[in-house]
């Protein structure tokens, strides 16, 4: 065999340093993601092994968070996935109607892409008066471009396709002002979104909330930490909020699993019992 | 020998040959085989019905942590990466696209060849791009099976091409005869 494998231990080692150092907890992540991530790094930064790695990272804090930009991936649209923005608008927004004021928590909310959209569909439905949407990362950086609320125009096209499939009313151009490469999120939509640092494996309840967003951040974690996590979204749900994860994401694995109905089995939408 | 699984990766022409392999092979075959086919972002997978009608195997899209079973070819699904675990279990991720690809084939390959080393038996068949090399050398580099579709028998040779630019397979067949070695390699298990 030519090819040398980075064993599994040297790579735990080095997340159990980067725990130890910085508090990141990658430990229970998807392991052959973590590898990928890692390998990658190595081959971009020139380290011969893991070790080498191991102590630039606990030596210089500038690597470390390079590191961390690896390991987070931050890679997110405007209305991912129209149908499900259409199901929400169809079966929640009615749910959410019924309260005289709304808390919505985007988890693992990336470069705020969701938050926007969830603010556009909001104002649309005359419900974004009453609401605040915590929008929460553990990446600070994509935080920071997150609130700035610029993105390239080089998306706008698909995210306008994507907007009107989803069931948007209105012209899309209409929620940005463009600027050379770049658009600009309006105002008025940013007003009621709270951005926050926030942890999913090391942070606790956040807020009681009516409705939770969490899509395409527990693929990349394993079994045992999901059920950790549904845990702490079980724990910020309302009785009868609504519980949203992305399309590949299930939680009939979950311990929890019982405690929800479905609402949109395809499109992963539950609500918690009451 | 024994091996544990065989992954292909497929490109533009995919469709007609994954028809011909998933309804040639028969009721017992043993080995696994997860397939990363290229698709459109929004592509449903009304198609992979079709190939299960037709098969004697379960045809089904690949599920986040699904354990990895005997009689199942299993596909990626569109818009995410596939990732193979050392525990034989499957991860999806979002990850930025690899070779202008989601999912990709390289992705699969590589994480396939840490996790099944020399138990593996990897396949590049038709296909337009270069995804798929980098990942059949290191199947090849970790003791695995290399197999490529002879290119002057391919819809689209390039990929196939690609790939024995890059390593020296173990064979390069028509498909037919891939499918042929592919039963006898599984009858030899048992
Ligand atoms: C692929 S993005 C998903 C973005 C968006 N929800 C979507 O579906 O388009 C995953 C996000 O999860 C965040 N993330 C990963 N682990 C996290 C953790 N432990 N706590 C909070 N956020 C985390 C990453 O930083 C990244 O921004």
């Amino acid at each position: 065999m030519r090819y040398k494998d980075t064993s599994d231990l040297e790579i735990s080692l080095l997340l159990e340093a980067i725990f130890r150092k910085y508090g990141y907890d990658f430990r229970e992540y998807s392991q052959a993601h973590i590898r990928r991530r890692i390998m990658n790094r190595m081959a971009v930064s020139g380290f011969e092994d893991v070790s080498q790695m191991q102590s630039k990272v606990l030596n210089d804090e500038t690597f470390a968070s390079e590191l961390l930009q690896d390991l987070s991936i931050t890679v997110t649209e405007m209305f991912r996935d129209p149908i499900f923005y259409k199901s929400l608008r169809e079966n929640v927004i009615p749910i959410l109607k019924t309260y005289p004021f709304i808390k919505i928590w985007h988890a693992g909310c990336a470069t705020g892409e969701e938050a926007y959209s969830m603010a556009i569909l909001l104002q649309e439905e005359g419900l974004y008066d009453r609401t605040t949407i915590y929008a929460t990362d553990f990446n600070q950086m994509a935080l920071n471009r997150a609130k700035d609320g610029i993105f390239s125009n080089k998306m706008i096209k698909e995210y306008t396709s994507n907007y009107q499939m989803a069931g948007g009313k209105e012209s899309f151009s209409s929620y940005y002002t463009s600027n050379y490469d770049n658009v600009i999120m309006n105002q008025s939509l940013k007003k009621n979104i709270v951005w926050a640092n926030h942890n999913l494996v090391t942070d606790s309840v956040f807020a009681e909330v009516n409705l939770i967003l969490c899509r395409n951040v527990l693929i990349y974690f394993d079994k045992n930490l999901q059920n950790k996590v549904q845990t702490l979204f079980y724990n910020s749900l309302i009785n009868g909020g609504v519980l949203c994860l992305g399309s590949k994401e299930s939680l009939r694995f979950s311990d929890l699993y019982e405690q929800y109905s479905e609402l949109d089995t395809k499109q992963r939408i539950f609500k918690k019992k009451y | 020998m024994q091996y544990e699984a065989i992954v292909i990766g497929v490109s533009s022409g995919g469709m007609n040959v994954l028809k011909i392999i998933s309804s040639s092979l028969p009721l017992h075959f043993n080995i696994p085989i997860i397939i990363v086919q290229h698709l459109s972002a929004h592509s449903d997978s009304h198609w992979i019905k079709l190939l299960n009608e037709k098969s004697h195997l379960n045809v089904t899209e690949a599920d986040e942590k699904e354990k990895i079973k005997k009689g199942n070819i299993y596909i990626a699904p569109p818009n995410y990466h596939l990732l193979i675990e050392k525990d034989k279990t499957f991860s999806l991720t979002i990850d930025e696209r690899v070779n202008f690809a989601r999912p990709s084939i390289d992705v699969l390959f590589e994480s396939a060849a840490e996790a099944y080393t020399n138990k593996l038996i990897g396949i590049v068949l038709t296909g337009s791009n270069s995804d798929g090399s980098k990942g059949i050398k290191r199947i090849k580099d970790c003791g695995g099976l290399v197999i490529i579709q002879d290119p002057e028998t391919a819809e689209s040779e390039y990929m196939p091409k690609s790939a024995i630019a890059t390593i020296v397979p173990d064979y390069i067949l028509p498909l037919e005869d891939i499918i042929e070695l592919l039963i006898q390699l599984d009858q030899q298990e048992r």
